[in-house]
């Protein structure tokens, strides 16, 4: 029997720079959280597990070259979705698939604040729901924020022949409480919104096998799935599911980077709250 | 002229302006000159004449000569051959003739070593005037006297001293005499105790009637030292065991020694004794290998140990040193010499300053104190077979001295366990340390061990002001070797002479510890040192680990900057002050040594910083309130959402469950109806 074929709902360019950026954002967070965490002595064994302190700090670096390219494949890659599958940056911003948030979205958090308390039904989503585009928008204030401080700590003589030597201080508590807030977020929120809803759980895997099932996208994404019908592109839209052994690869990968996520949590608890100074 | 020294024609200038100044004032009436007529003269201080190229006072002090011994005398009466002269005279006069008075003074000095070089034509030989004087000559009894008992060592001193024309040309064969006197024990008496009847050069010498040794007149003759020397230690012989009869010695001084023989001369001391007892007597019961005391010691003395010691070769005697020289109470008239041996060896007598500083020290307390378990100098330096420190055998030699310290000093010998402080494994931190190390690993015999602290005679504890150890004496003691560090130190803050306080200050010990001292180049070295700062500098310290610097640290990274990188080690100033490696002209250059292009603007890096301080860092603080506050508000936020979501995202599954369950068993159902008759068991395992 031939096995049901599944949605793509991400480009294997996606696909790629979102492992990578799990890869990158898990580095830069241990080695940059032994540094903010310092006083514990759980900072002290990771550091030294790391390789000891330089080698967390070349690791960090390495990390963050990594989330920078990852920034500008993303850029490039909607270059590319412009010349491609949307001909005009028109078509790419404003039209039904946007990034950007609409009118629509607020409708649909209004809606679904309804739904929460029991006032309504469940609003009918679209490709990219409001909370998917306040992650998406976080990463690049994230990068921006994180990034600029981070360079400016890298690069403090570099830095300082323009701003005063205390900005660097104010740099690093920048760097490290919104790398504390982009950490938190994505280890708690972000993890429950698209990939452990109960009605997931545990794992979703779509953002790594860029696959969905026809069913989920009918029930998740209703606005889209009736574009895709309607327009009649939904055939074009349908592959076969990945080999098992990609999936299970894909798994693996995925609970390490879970159970990293997670430990991160607990130790920034434990560290906020039993171990601060 | 041209032969005498120039100090000669000064006098006799002095002589001949009296003389003519006695004639001139003669000359007018009569011929009678008076000393007033001399001062008419003679009282200009101006007064001078060229003599020999130099130019020579004529002056003459009439309130001094009016305080002399000769104030009665007029100029005349030793100036005679002004006597009937005119005046002003013509110059030089004779020689002043003292004899012409002093006639049996006169007689001894012309017959003396001094009175045959001048007839010689020495030009270096002594006339009375060198030593007495001129016109100030004060009575012997008074003690401005240029031969009051108190000066005689200076007078004889100004030529019989080393580098001294008469000591370099003449053929002396005594050496360092005036050095040798002074430390001997006359010497002593007189010049430091100012005790005025020890006997100074001319008690022994004579005055005038000085002659060599050899000379059998001589009061320093071998016949005649023994009534020399009893002119003040009239009971001397009496003292010598009474073995020789009085008479003896004087009698018989070419057999028996002399005094000098045991007593160097100028070198006089109490315990210079060479020969007291013939060793041999003694060896005649202690050469027996099987002599035992009545508690079962072992009495035998190995004459071959003895024969290897220092003491076989001792620096202040020719001879070996005896055994009645330590042995000090053997009395030679008895059978058993020893018998009267009442007191233990006492080194001191000899070895006076370490026995002085062994009185002081704690070991010293202990024996005092009758503690049996307190070492005395035999405990460190054994008995018979005493070897000199140099000596890599000798127990106190460097590399040995922390093993025989730690006989008593390791835990749990009697030293240790009587120890209330807080160094332990004083030993094994020792060898352990960077000195230990040094002496026992590198065997660099400079090294500091025990004695270089401690000292070796003077061992106090720490809390004794005296001690070595006491916080106010450590830079020094530490400086003995570390001279340069501690030349930086007592100019640094921390130095108990720039900094006045209330407040312990911290020493080299408080930073690098006492006995477990480490590399300062070690990475547990490095990273413990911020918490030797912070145990003073509490608040900067903590500020410290909340900036990058101290993280990194904390982390076990050594390379980043710790305290002494930026304020310096040693040589630690106030930031304000101009000196500081932190000073404006001086704070860039030290950020450079790690971040090499860093400018001033980088210097403002704030390395104490902390945004839990409004006060002094506003921006810091409200920085880190406005990234809390975004932080708060976005976890809140998200945390609602996340958390309103859930009894819905469980309802759904609940849901989706029911609903796969449904899909399931229509499936399921459609599925046995084809494959009914096929597997049965296949049903039952559904």
């Amino acid at each position: 029997m031939r096995p049901e074929r599944e949605f793509v709902r991400f480009t294997r360019l996606q696909r790629t720079l979102h492992a990578c950026m799990i890869v990158s954002f898990l580095s830069l967070a241990t080695t940059g959280l032994t540094l903010k965490f310092s006083y514990t002595g759980w900072a002290v064994t990771v550091s030294r597990l790391l390789g000891g302190f330089q080698t967390a700090g070349f690791i960090h670096r390495s990390a963050a070259i990594l989330m920078f390219g990852v920034f500008s494949a993303h850029l490039y890659g909607l270059v590319r979705l412009r010349r491609g599958e949307y001909k005009s940056w028109r078509a790419l911003l404003f039209g039904p698939n946007t990034m950007l948030p609409t009118r629509q979205d607020l409708h649909q958090f209004i809606g679904t604040m309804k739904w929460f308390v029991g006032r309504g039904p469940r609003p009918q989503y679209g490709r990219w729901t409001y909370w998917e585009k306040f992650d998406y928008f976080a990463v690049f204030w994230g990068i921006a924020i994180i990034g600029s401080t981070g360079l400016t700590l890298w690069f403090p003589v570099f830095f300082t022949r323009f701003i005063p030597g205390s900005f660097i201080n104010v740099a690093t508590i920048i760097h490290s409480d919104e790398a504390l807030l982009a950490t938190g977020f994505i280890f708690t929120v972000h993890f429950f919104n698209t990939h452990l809803r109960p009605e997931k759980f545990p794992m979703d895997t779509t953002v790594f096998t860029g696959h969905m099932p026809l069913k989920e996208l009918k029930r998740d994404k209703p606005l889209e799935y009736e574009a895709l019908v309607a327009s009649g592109e939904l055939e074009s839209h349908l592959e076969e599911p990945q080999p098992e052994i990609v999936v299970r690869t894909i798994r693996a990968f995925a609970w390490i980077a879970l159970s990293i996520g997670f430990s991160i949590i607990v130790w920034i608890i434990y560290a906020m709250l039993f171990a601060y100074r | 002229m041209a032969t005498t020294s120039s100090r000669w024609a000064a006098t006799r200038l002095v002589w001949a302006g009296l003389l003519l100044f006695v004639l001139g004032a003669s000359s007018a009436p009569a011929a009678d000159v008076t000393n007033d007529d001399c001062l008419a003269c003679h009282s200009d201080k101006t007064m001078t004449t060229k003599r020999g190229g130099r130019t020579v006072s004529l002056f003459l002090d009439g309130k001094k000569f009016g305080g002399s011994v000769h104030n009665a005398l007029s100029c005349t009466s030793c100036h005679a051959d002004l006597e009937g002269k005119d005046l002003p005279h013509d110059a030089p006069l004779a020689r002043v003739q003292c004899g012409t008075c002093h006639s049996d003074e006169q007689k001894q000095h012309a017959a003396s070593l001094h009175g045959r070089a001048i007839a010689k034509g020495d030009p270096l030989a002594p006339h009375c005037v060198d030593c007495h004087g001129n016109h100030d000559i004060l009575p012997v009894k008074d003690r401005h006297s240029a031969v009051a008992p108190l000066n005689v060592p200076f007078v004889c001193g100004r030529c019989h001293r080393e580098g001294t024309p008469v000591q370099l040309n003449r053929n002396i064969d005594q050496h360092n005499i005036l050095e040798n006197y002074s430390e001997s024990i006359h010497g002593e008496a007189v010049l430091k105790k100012g005790l005025i009847v020890a006997a100074t050069c001319v008690s022994c010498h004579t005055p005038h009637n000085i002659l060599p040794h050899t000379d059998p007149n001589s009061s320093i003759n071998r016949r005649n030292i023994a009534a020399t020397c009893t002119k003040c230690h009239a009971e001397i012989e009496e003292v010598h065991r009474k073995t020789i009869r009085g008479e003896l010695w004087e009698k018989e001084a070419h057999v028996l020694p002399a005094c000098p023989d045991c007593h160097q001369p100028h070198k006089v001391r109490n315990v210079y004794y060479s020969q007291g007892m013939a060793d041999a007597d003694c060896m005649r019961c202690h050469g027996n290998e099987k002599l035992k005391a009545s508690d079962g010691r072992s009495l035998f003395v190995s004459a071959a140990e003895i024969a290897g010691s220092r003491h076989a070769r001792p620096r202040t005697q020719a001879t070996p040193v005896a055994c009645s020289q330590c042995h000090s109470e053997v009395n030679a008239s008895r059978v058993r010499p020893c018998e009267t041996i009442t007191h233990p060896v006492d080194c001191s007598k000899c070895h006076e300053q370490q026995g002085q500083q062994y009185q002081r020290s704690k070991h010293g307390q202990l024996l005092a104190a009758a503690d049996k378990t307190a070492p005395s100098c035999k405990e460190c330096h054994g008995t018979h077979h005493i070897l000199d420190k140099q000596d890599p055998e000798s127990p106190s030699f460097s590399t040995n001295v922390p093993t025989l310290c730690a006989r008593c000093h390791r835990e749990g010998q009697k030293a240790a366990v009587r120890y209330t402080g807080a160094q332990h494994e004083i030993v094994q931190h020792y060898t352990e340390s960077i000195h230990g190390k040094g002496l026992l690993k590198s065997g660099l015999t400079v090294t500091a061990t025990c004695t270089s602290c401690h000292t070796a005679h003077m061992v106090l504890p720490h809390t004794d002001p005296e001690s070595t150890v006491n916080p106010k004496n450590i830079p020094a003691t530490c400086g003995a070797c570390h001279h340069g560090i501690q030349e930086q130190f007592v100019e640094s803050i921390h130095s108990a002479s720039i900094t006045q306080t209330e407040k312990a200050l911290p020493v080299c010990s408080d930073c690098h510890s006492a006995h477990s001292i480490r590399r300062t180049d070690e990475t547990g070295f490095k990273l413990d040192i911020m918490d030797k700062c912070g145990r003073c500098h509490e608040e900067i310290a903590k500020t410290y680990f909340d900036t990058y610097h101290g993280k990194v640290s904390r982390l076990g990274y050594t390379g980043t900057a710790k305290c002494y990188d930026c304020h310096g080690a040693h040589d630690i100033q106030r930031v304000t002050d101009p000196r500081s490696h932190l000073s404006r002209a001086n704070v860039v250059a030290t950020c450079q040594k790690c971040h090499a292009n860093a400018t001033r603007r980088f210097a403002g890096y704030l390395t104490h910083a902390t945004h839990h301080d409004p006060k002094k860092y506003p921006f810091l603080y409200w920085t880190f309130w406005g990234m809390t506050t975004l932080l708060v508000s976005t976890f809140v936020f998200g945390g609602l959402h996340t958390l309103l979501w859930l009894p819905k995202a469980l309802e759904m599954r609940r849901e989706l469950r029911a609903e796969d369950a449904r899909a399931d068993a229509e499936k399921s159902g459609a599925e046995t109806g084809e494959k009914d008759v096929a597997s049965k068991d296949g049903d039952h395992a559904g």
